[in-house]
């Protein structure tokens, strides 16, 4: 049922001569959609010490292979649903970086009008369905969206994220139990950092290895490589094939990091220095997809250096969009509340 | 010589089908044995003997309808060690329920096992106060229309049933919905029409299938999600409020949910605390809700269709107390009764009582009262919380000068405290009195019968605090 990724982690700087299951256009597409999310990240950072962000902003830095592999094995239709770290998300299905980062400054052209903030960000037209600020509320949410793929028809998937934090609700377990009694097409891709807020998840998990927490009700468990985004692209593919071939939900543990604290008002006391400069060093999903290139001998200089240029520049003017789009109308505060019936 | 006396099987019964006996005359019964089996409208069951000994005569033959409770349905011949007293039933609650509501709390309730066989007094008193009839035609009413009479329950049933066939994005999930029949029997027959990919059976797991239900909303299909109680609601209250309500405007109008949270609410009888608790004001209180609560079965049908085609997350509150009277239905019609409604149900222009549910029918029978001592009440049934028809409110307290609010909830922070802030704010030189609030006393429902009385607002109450305000 359960099984364990053959790839541990840390295998990095192996030297291990293995073919990459990808080309060099995929490989730098990839590249470019994790540089994009980091360098969005890490510019929204610094716009909350700027105080143009208020509230919480919890940044996808260190986990953008999942968000970018997983978006690789999707299909046109199939939703997604995640918790507050939704940047990353929000940015590889497609949605304009103006909107996501003019959302976090709270203005008329953000996703949201400015009226969601950074944990609240939806596309319909992507099937992005959030952008939740109720740690693990997604995962029922996620579960029925796959509910109406199955009611439908309509040989849909749904990618619901959640962290090994949210991996304790009780929710998520009525859930699963639901999913696989309906054979409901979704799949729970669990990005354990490690880290709960500040409590790792020894001290909060009796079972640490989450893929298995789906034993009791039948469903499928794999661990992943959550930090190798060829990894993570080929186990949401197999994922993916489980639930349109009718047989329920899947479960992907995908192992992963974030090199930033848990939000920006983050004490950073839980854990040293040197533990995150080590994955830093040693299991970067960015660092990795550039040595698969050259590995390969696929490491165009012009073309990583047209990426960073590219990837900078948009960067730079969703900061600008964001600064400069006007706050919404005070006649916005009492639009969607309802829905004229 | 001990009677067997017809049983209550639940906190709400008040009568039943004997559909078969498993005993003739001449058999020795021991307890334990089961004797009958009744039918209600929520269920059937087995009747086990309580006491021994041989049965001398069947009192009421096979097949016999509406039985009310405490009827003496069998005799047992004398037999050393027989219990005394009626046989075979749990104690059943105090008030009597066989007839209309609404009925005044009884003041001396009695355990049912030691009332008489002709019925005990209180019962018979309440029988004799039959709830006046909803007095005003429904202005939406078409001319000419044929009025049929028909149970809440049934009524409810027939708006999803009808809502299901209009519209395949239509389904129904929860506890028992299916194979049972609904656990107080709203959903009977909806699976048999409508197979079970849309009459869903889920496990015990409120927050979960809440949470699956506003997910499937959110992609566009129109789930009515039932809580066999909205007591058990609490535990998806989270998914009801942050997820249903919140979702559109943090989206920024992106994320449409259309969905229904319906079941009984408020108080049954005899259930205690932690399952007697009206939520009007809890949902009442959240922006991007819609809350109903009707009284009669025309209002619980229309209201149910409205709120099923609605695009916005209903919440829908029932009573358990009301799902078996009576009331007249429109038929032939696609009946829908527009959310946001009040109802004048009895014109008046003494002092205005303002209810919702069940305790609109509590107003009727106070405005009897009332009226007897030249006391005209107008009664408005405000069918929905949120949003509140708060103009039909003070047109009628511009009339009557004076305002008494009744609901099941507690007072503080409730339906009547918004209510009469309302009209303070807009028609408070019209007032002749301060207004006054009737809902149920300050504390979690006790379980014994007197107590509990005393807690739930009655008719006599409500008749107080008009001829207060009245200065009568």
């Amino acid at each position: 049922m359960a099984r364990q990724a053959t790839a541990a982690a840390g295998r990095r700087k192996s030297g291990g001569a293995e073919k990459p299951a990808a080309g060099k256009d995929e490989l730098l597409e990839y590249y470019r959609q994790m540089l994009l999310i980091r360098r969005f990240e890490e510019r929204a950072g610094q716009l909350y010490g700027m105080g143009l962000i208020g509230g919480f902003c919890h940044l996808y830095i260190g986990q953008e292979a999942i968000a970018v592999g997983c978006e690789a094995a999707k299909r046109p239709g199939d939703q997604m649903i995640t918790g507050y770290r939704d940047h990353g998300h929000m940015l590889v299905c497609g949605m304009d970086p103006r909107e996501v980062m003019a959302e976090l400054t709270g203005r008329s052209g953000g996703s949201s009008k400015g009226k969601g903030g950074s944990m609240h960000m939806f596309s319909t037209e992507a099937a992005f369905y959030g952008g939740h600020g109720i740690v693990g509320a997604q995962v029922s949410l996620g579960t029925g969206l796959a509910f109406a793929n199955a009611y439908r028809g309509d040989g849909k998937v749904c990618f619901t994220y959640y962290g090994d934090g949210a991996a304790n609700q009780g929710q998520v377990y009525e859930s699963f139990n639901m999913a696989q009694v309906w054979k409901l097409p979704v799949i729970y891709c669990i990005e354990n950092n490690e880290y709960a807020m500040g409590t790792a998840i020894d001290r909060s998990s009796s079972e640490t290895k989450l893929f298995k927490r789906g034993i009791s009700f039948n469903i499928p468990g794999e661990e992943v490589d959550g930090m190798d985004v060829l990894a993570v692209k080929a186990a949401a593919e197999r994922a993916c094939a489980h639930c349109r071939a009718g047989k329920g939900p899947y479960i992907l543990e995908l192992k992963t990091y974030r090199y930033r604290g848990h939000s920006m008002s983050d004490p950073a006391k839980y854990r040293t220095r040197e533990e995150v400069d080590e994955v830093r060093k040693t299991r970067d999903p960015i660092d990795h997809v550039e040595e698969l290139l050259e590995k390969n001998g696929w490491a165009d200089e012009a073309a990583l250096k047209a990426i960073d240029a590219e990837v900078k520049r948009i960067v730079a003017d969703a900061a600008e969009f964001a600064r400069t789009s006007p706050e919404p109308d005070p006649s916005e505060l009492y639009t969607d509340v309802y829905i004229q019936a | 010589m001990t009677d067997i006396l017809m049983p209550a099987l639940s906190p709400t019964m008040e009568e039943g089908t004997l559909a078969k006996w498993h005993v003739k005359v001449g058999d020795t019964i021991r307890s334990g044995d089961v004797i009958a089996e009744i039918e209600t409208d929520k269920a059937t069951m087995e009747v086990e003997a309580v006491d021994e000994g041989v049965v001398s005569e069947l009192l009421v033959a096979e097949g016999t309808e509406e039985v009310k409770v405490n009827t003496p349905i069998a005799r047992l011949g004398s037999q050393e060690g027989a219990g005394e007293g009626g046989a075979a039933q749990p104690p059943s609650a105090p008030n009597a329920q066989a007839l209309p509501e609404p009925q005044a709390a009884d003041p001396n309730p009695q355990p049912a096992s030691r009332a008489e066989a002709k019925g005990d007094p209180a019962r018979t008193s309440a029988l004799a106060a039959p709830a006046p009839a909803s007095s005003l035609r429904d202005p939406d009413l078409p001319e000419g229309v044929n009025l049929v009479k028909v149970t809440v329950r049934d009524a409810l049933r027939d708006a999803m049933a009808e809502e299901m066939r209009r519209d395949p994005d239509v389904f129904l999930m929860g506890e028992e919905v299916a194979q049972y029949q609904g656990a107080y029997k709203v959903s009977r027959g909806l699976l048999d029409e409508f197979g079970p990919k849309r009459v869903i059976d889920t496990p015990i797991t409120e927050h979960g299938f809440a949470g699956i239900g506003v997910g499937a909303g959110m992609a566009g299909l129109k789930p009515i999600v039932e809580f066999m109680t909205f007591n058990f609601a609490m535990q998806a209250i989270d998914h009801i409020i942050n997820s249903a309500a919140k979702t559109l405007y943090m989206s920024g109008g992106q994320i449409k949910t259309s969905i229904v949270f319906r079941g009984p609410n408020g108080a049954a009888a005899r259930v205690a605390a932690q399952h007697s608790q009206d939520y009007g004001a809890w949902y009442g209180h959240v922006p991007g809700l819609k809350v109903v609560a009707p009284y009669d079965s025309a209002d619980a049908k229309g209201l149910l269709k409205a709120s099923i085609r609605d695009p916005n997350p209903v919440v829908f509150l029932e009573h358990e107390m009301l799902y078996g009277q009576e009331f007249d239905v429109p038929e032939g019609v696609d009946w829908v009764v527009p959310i946001g409604k009040a109802k004048v149900r009895r014109a008046g222009t003494g002092v205005t009582l303002v209810a919702y549910s069940r305790m609109v029918g509590f107003c009727l029978a106070a405005a009897e009262e009332l009226a007897k001592d030249g006391i005209e009440a107008e009664v408005v049934d405000l069918r929905t919380i949120r949003p509140m028809d708060v103009d039909t409110i003070v047109e009628s307290v511009r009339k009557t000068n004076r305002l008494v609010t009744v609901e099941e909830g507690w007072g503080p922070m409730g339906v009547g405290a918004e209510i009469a802030a309302k009209v303070t704010e807009l028609a408070f030189d019209y007032l002749d009195a301060p207004p006054l609030r009737v809902h149920q006393e300050d504390v979690p429902l006790p379980y014994a019968a007197n107590l509990e009385a005393l807690s739930m607002p009655s008719v006599e109450r409500i008749v107080a605090a008009a001829r207060a305000v009245s200065y009568k």
